[in-house]
């Protein structure tokens, strides 16, 4: 008896690995744009996958490069080709910690999110302000707005260009998460 | 021994479990495999042509490609003609691209008044993911008229037909690695009129073509022909061209040095008269600029 109560106890300390508060989307909204008085260059993607854990407040995204829609093909083209590489870094992911997540305010939402952006093979600190909010129907809905400078993760932009690509990029964020079943 | 085992079974899991509740894991682990996406193999050339022929790249949807390409006279014309610089053939075109596998085109050169017109038709997709296919292929269909007044007086009967060439191309083409790409092009030149009876109107030309980058803007590119024996008149050569592209946002300029004149298919591949090695090279060049004239709605799946 004793070596049972033993491994149900081990088994017990097994499962709590998998017991979290888990919420995720493969489907979420990104979108960046830039905006210069040449040209404004915009790109969405709709496979954002997002995963958030309500326990510890910890938040993860992870975009695949290819996954971007430009108006134009050949600026999709030269994207992949010329700027982020995207056979060499297929994907951008970002791992951060919601800030005083224990007392966030439930009603406006109110979140900053500090973590690391990895995009181009480079990881950078940064930290962006948003919304995360518990919806009737047991989902949480996430809305980011932030901005990035492609230079941070060194994505050339040759001279001829430097006027059609801004200095800093906006990145929109949109997702719905539902819980995540094991 | 049983309880021994399981619980050693049950150890072996510990660090799985250890590992989700470490707060350096990662919370994507959690969703497990991602499913395979399709994938097809974009930008082996920086653009539809290698350098006179046409490359394995197709104009996207809604896409016009603006061509303006120069072939100046002989190297081998010396300082007088400042090296070619004094002649040039030009040829205009306009491609586009009515969905991502159906490109048209028309063009205009002043080597023989021609103009051009061509269809080309890429009917299988080099591409990975739940489907393999190594390779692409494509058709391209050119029909060449040679727009020259008649002699006055006529020298005979003329008759609109004669004045028409066709070229009919299969492209089988591989974007091997980001840098380097091939491609092969058997084709079949009809023309319509020959000089004389013993002269062959079909003409069997086999070509290979490729690129390899340099830089991320910039790529090497040659292509030959080779014209099947005993179908031209010996003064006829096989057509080779070496050049560079040089993609410069909405732009690529293609510079090049080939023994071909001409800039229609039936022109470089059976009307072909330099010689590489006595100096009969054409420097050259092609300016393709892009407009999106159409923007087709977006798929989600």
């Amino acid at each position: 008896m004793k070596y049972i109560s033993t491994l149900t106890l081990l088994l017990i300390v097994c499962m709590t690995g998998w017991s979290q508060s888990t919420y995720y989307t493969k489907a979420g909204y990104v979108k960046f744009f830039s905006s210069t008085p040449v040209e404004n260059i915009e790109a969405e993607n709709q496979k954002l996958t997002v995963v958030l854990d309500t326990e510890k407040g910890k938040l993860e995204f992870a975009a695949l490069m290819k996954s971007f829609e430009f108006e134009k093909p050949l600026m999709e083209e030269h994207f992949n080709e010329n700027y982020v590489e995207s056979n060499t870094y297929p994907k951008a992911t970002f791992k951060g910690q919601i800030k005083d997540y224990t007392s966030i305010d439930k009603s406006s939402g109110d979140v900053t999110v500090v973590g690391t952006m990895k995009m181009h093979g480079v990881e950078k600190e940064i930290t962006a302000k948003g919304t995360l909010k518990e919806t009737a129907s047991g989902q949480y809905q996430l809305d980011s707005k932030f901005m990035i400078n492609p230079e941070d993760y060194d994505i050339e932009i040759p001279n001829t260009v430097r006027d059609n690509i801004a200095e800093n990029v906006e990145v929109t964020v949109k997702a719905t998460l539902d819980p995540l079943k094991k | 021994m049983i309880l021994r085992f399981l619980i050693a079974v049950c150890i072996g899991f510990m660090p799985v479990a250890l590992v989700a509740q470490d707060d350096e894991g990662s919370l994507l682990d959690l969703l497990g495999e991602e499913e395979p996406t399709q994938e097809f193999a974009k930008a082996g050339f920086k653009t539809t042509r290698i350098i006179n022929g046409h490359s394995f790249e197709m104009n996207s949807h809604g896409v016009l490609d603006f061509k303006i390409s120069h072939r100046f006279g002989r190297l081998n014309g010396g300082a007088y003609e400042l090296f070619g610089l004094d002649q040039a053939n030009i040829r205009i075109g306009l491609d586009y691209g009515l969905t991502d596998w159906l490109n048209i085109g028309v063009g205009r050169t002043n080597v023989n008044k021609t103009y051009d017109g061509f269809v080309k038709l890429k009917f299988l997709r080099q591409q990975k993911g739940k489907k393999n296919i190594p390779i692409s292929m494509l058709l391209v269909s050119d029909m060449a008229i040679n727009s020259l007044d008649v002699p006055d007086p006529p020298t005979g009967e003329y008759l609109f037909t004669n004045r028409l060439s066709y070229t009919h191309q299969l492209i089988i083409g591989r974007k091997f690695s980001e840098s380097f790409s091939l491609q092969a092009m058997p084709t079949l030149v009809h023309r319509n009129l020959v000089p004389t009876p013993d002269i062959e109107n079909d003409v069997f030309v086999i070509g290979a073509g490729g690129r390899q980058k340099i830089t991320k803007r910039l790529a090497v590119n040659a292509e030959y022909y080779y014209v099947l024996p005993d179908q031209l008149e010996p003064r006829f050569k096989n057509s080779l061209s070496v050049g560079f592209d040089i993609e410069t946002g909405g732009h690529v300029f293609q510079l090049h040095l080939t023994n071909s004149r001409g800039m229609v298919e039936n022109q470089f591949l059976t009307e072909t008269t330099g010689v590489w090695g006595d100096g009969d090279i054409h420097f050259g060049f092609n300016v393709s600029r892009v407009f999106t004239v159409h923007r087709p709605k977006k798929k989600h799946d």
